[in-house]
């Protein structure tokens, strides 16, 4: 199956944001829960196997918009039995215009087992957008080992990098190693980005970083933090980063 | 300006005696062994594979691209012209080597042994293309950078360059791990011997993905294809390094 | 870097930067007793930094602090990976950019001292580190230690046994120990202190004021022991005897 969902804001009347665009594209599909917040539903199982699923998202200057998910993304092997598994893939591009902002904060993805999946995201942000991204990885479900998973991220700030990461699951030499993941059986990263002290709901953290059990925000060689964790669970995992995000973004 | 198919340069430059300021950093290894993540001789070879999957191959790949600029600016001697950063230029590359290390204690380590390699590097291979990273880079190229511009200098081939940076990745955490844990230097080195082929690979994977502003047929620039290289993480390694430089009590830098 | 600075001496430095000295010697000898002490004699009068290899307690910083002598920022702290002697003689790349750093926050500067880790005997400092060193022994260590020799012992610009104080306790003879060092030293100074009872080690703040102001004025270039010998300051100081330069009578 192949997919390209779209979503761009447009500034509406009296500051306020309005979806210029809202295309779904099953199994990703879009609903408006409020101004500017957007909630991703899946409305058919997967990724599977070769699925190749695109979300495009356009945050036009001066906009906000904050993208959640229902349930967590369950990745799962081809429907074809028998034969190698083929990939699948999921690819996430976002432009942040000149003072917008977007908070995309989506439920985990779970590799379950025989899955083989990519995922690519690529930020285009203006130099003082603010952006919250949030990505959560699962090795598994409850005692499965996970299937195979690369992903790649990219967020370039003005045309500079900012953060560039790619992390590879399922390759049990590399999972366990002290220096990758160690025991965690869950990865993740909070992307923040804004000028410092101007971040919507606080100041966003500069200089040194702050560091918990498992858990560590990082200032990024440009403008913005990385809230960097590991747990041996999802919901370890979500409390890790928020606490994290607390950090980065002081009141 | 053909590389000779065997280049000494490169036996120099990968030598823990270079006296570049390297045996001062454990590459995360301290901080894994004070977190008894490394404790003995399996743990350590897990811990290799996984640095060397990750940030060694990053650090190859930098370092490939690294050599493959200071051959290139060795003849037009753009790279690193103070002037203006050229697009393609020695900060450009240093920037995609920032971008791929999001702990501040890492790139600070990175930074450092950059510059005490290059502080070096000047004095034994004097070239302008070294001053110009100098110059290009005040705060102090990062590592992978520092050596593979040195590489190139040295006459050495962007997949050498690579070796060197994947070689460094895991011998240097494997001698802090010999020292701190009191491990049998023979078995250790039986470990590295048996990361050979994964080595190699990522030497192969270096010079194939390396791109000097010569080699790049436009509309493509050299910065595109940096941008492109690999970046693998090893969030572990991340908040080890943060934790190791709060850390009372420490023996190496990093 | 400084050839133009304005020294304090009202003249062109000679050599554009300060003297480097090497402080080395055994473990527990008594090289940060001797830095500080060196700090508290001197740094009124000298422009002055420190380099200290490895572990830098928290005691030891107190005590400099203490002193009141020194800017806590201007002692660098160098890791040498468990190996304080190859960062003082075989690749001596951490110390020199610590050398080098502090000169550029605080330069112009006289003197900077580089404290090395504890080592064994035959620690010494490389030529491109420090252009004159110290090397410093107890008598604790037994009074054969001289006379067995080592770079450290038959080479430093000075010699300073330390902790006379304990020498009836632990059976030392001091002129055993200073006969044994004038032979093997062919006439470099030795110098013995007790840092407890003398925390400012006049005798060897003096030696170490007359190396720095030699090297200020251009001496000292050539191989170290021998150009700078001839500048040191006379009393107590008489190459080949060193029982009368015993800092119990002070200068």
């Amino acid at each position: 199956m192949t997919a390209r969902a779209v979503l761009a804001t447009a500034p509406g009347p009296g500051g306020r944001t309005v979806l210029a665009t809202m295309r779904s594209a099953p199994p990703i599909t879009l609903r408006r829960t409020g101004p500017g917040q957007v909630y991703l539903v899946a409305t058919a199982a997967g990724p599977l196997g070769g699925d190749d699923l695109a979300l495009d998202i356009d945050v036009a200057p001066g906009t906000a918009l904050d993208v959640r998910s229902v349930a967590s993304t369950l990745v799962l092997p081809g429907p074809r039995p028998g034969s190698a598994p083929e990939e699948s893939s999921m690819t996430i591009t976002a432009r942040i215009g000149a003072g917008a902002s977007l908070r995309f904060a989506p439920e985990p993805t779970v590799l379950a087992a025989g899955c083989r999946h990519r995922m690519t995201v690529r930020l285009e942000l203006a130099p003082d957008a603010r952006v919250l991204w949030r990505e959560e990885i699962v090795f598994g479900r409850y005692g499965e080992a996970p299937g195979r998973c690369r992903t790649r991220f990219d967020a370039v700030v003005g045309g500079r990098p900012l953060l560039r990461q790619e992390f590879t699951v399922g390759d049990p030499a590399i999972d366990a190693s002290p220096a990758v993941y160690g025991d965690a059986r869950c990865v993740g990263g909070t992307l923040i980005t804004g000028p410092p002290g101007t971040a919507g709901s606080g100041s966003l953290l500069a200089g040194e970083a702050v560091i918990g059990d498992g858990w560590a925000v990082l200032p990024l060689a440009g403008p913005g933090v990385l809230v960097s964790a590991l747990a041996p669970d999802a919901a370890g995992l979500r409390r890790r980063l928020e606490r994290g995000e607390t950090a980065a973004l002081p009141r | 300006m053909s590389a000779p198919s065997l280049n000494a340069a490169l036996l120099l430059l990968a030598d823990s005696r270079l006296p570049a300021g390297g045996h001062g950093h454990s590459g995360g290894a301290e901080a894994a062994i004070a977190a008894g993540a490394v404790r003995d001789l399996p743990t350590l070879a897990a811990f290799l594979r996984g640095r060397l999957a990750t940030s060694g191959l990053v650090a190859a790949c930098l370092a490939a691209s690294a050599c493959a600029l200071a051959a290139s600016s060795a003849g037009s001697g753009t790279a690193g012209d103070p002037a203006g950063a050229p697009p393609g230029g020695w900060a450009e590359l240093d920037a995609e080597a920032g971008a791929r290390t999001a702990s501040p204690a890492q790139r600070e380590a990175s930074r450092v042994q950059g510059r005490l390699l290059l502080r070096t590097a000047r004095r034994i291979w004097p070239s302008p293309v070294l001053d110009g990273l100098a110059r290009a880079v005040p705060e102090g190229a990062h590592h992978p950078v520092a050596l593979g511009a040195a590489a190139g200098v040295a006459g050495c081939a962007p997949g050498e360059a690579a070796l060197a940076a994947a070689y460094a990745a895991v011998t240097g955490p494997a001698t802090a791990a010999v020292r701190l844990l009191g491990l049998d230097p023979v078995a250790v080195h039986r470990l590295l011997a048996d990361l050979a082929p994964d080595l190699e690979r990522a030497a192969s994977t270096g010079s194939g993905a390396a791109a000097s502003p010569a080699s790049v047929p436009p509309p493509r620039t050299a910065a595109s294809v940096w941008a492109e290289l690999p970046a693998h993480s090893a969030p572990a390694l991340d908040l080890l390094a943060e934790r190791h430089l709060r850390a009372g009590l420490r023996l190496f830098v990093s | 870097m400084g050839a133009d600075h304005d020294d304090r001496h009202h003249a062109p430095h000679p050599h554009g930067r300060a003297l480097r000295l090497g402080v080395g010697g055994p473990v527990g000898s008594g090289k940060t007793a001797l830095t500080a002490a060196l700090c508290r004699a001197l740094g009124r009068t000298l422009r002055l930094a420190v380099v200290t290899n490895d572990i830098y307690t928290t005691e030891d910083a107190d005590f400099l602090r203490r002193a009141g002598v020194l800017d806590p920022g201007r002692i660098a702290a160098v890791q040498t990976g468990c190996c304080p002697h190859t960062a003082i003689r075989d690749d001596i790349a951490a110390n020199l950019d610590a050398v080098e750093t502090l000169e550029e926050r605080f330069g112009p500067l006289d003197l900077v001292i580089v404290e090395s880790g504890g080592d064994n005997l035959t620690a010494t400092f490389s030529r491109g580190l420090a252009d004159r060193q110290i090397f410093v022994l107890d008598v604790s260590g037994g009074d054969k230690v001289p006379r067995k020799g080592g770079p450290g012992v038959t080479t430093a610009d000075l010699l300073v046994i330390n902790k006379t104080d304990l020498a009836p306790m632990v059976g030392a003879d001091l002129t055993v120990m200073s006969r044994d060092a004038a032979a093997v030293r062919e006439g470099r100074p030795v110098l013995f202190t007790s840092i407890r009872q003398e925390p400012e080690a006049h005798a060897v703040a003096e030696w170490v004021i007359g190396v720095v102001e030699a090297w200020a004025h251009g001496h000292g270039t050539g191989p170290r022991g021998h150009g700078h010998d001839s500048g040191s300051p006379g009393p107590g100081h008489r190459a080949g005897s060193p029982g009368h330069s015993h800092d119990h009578t002070p200068v």
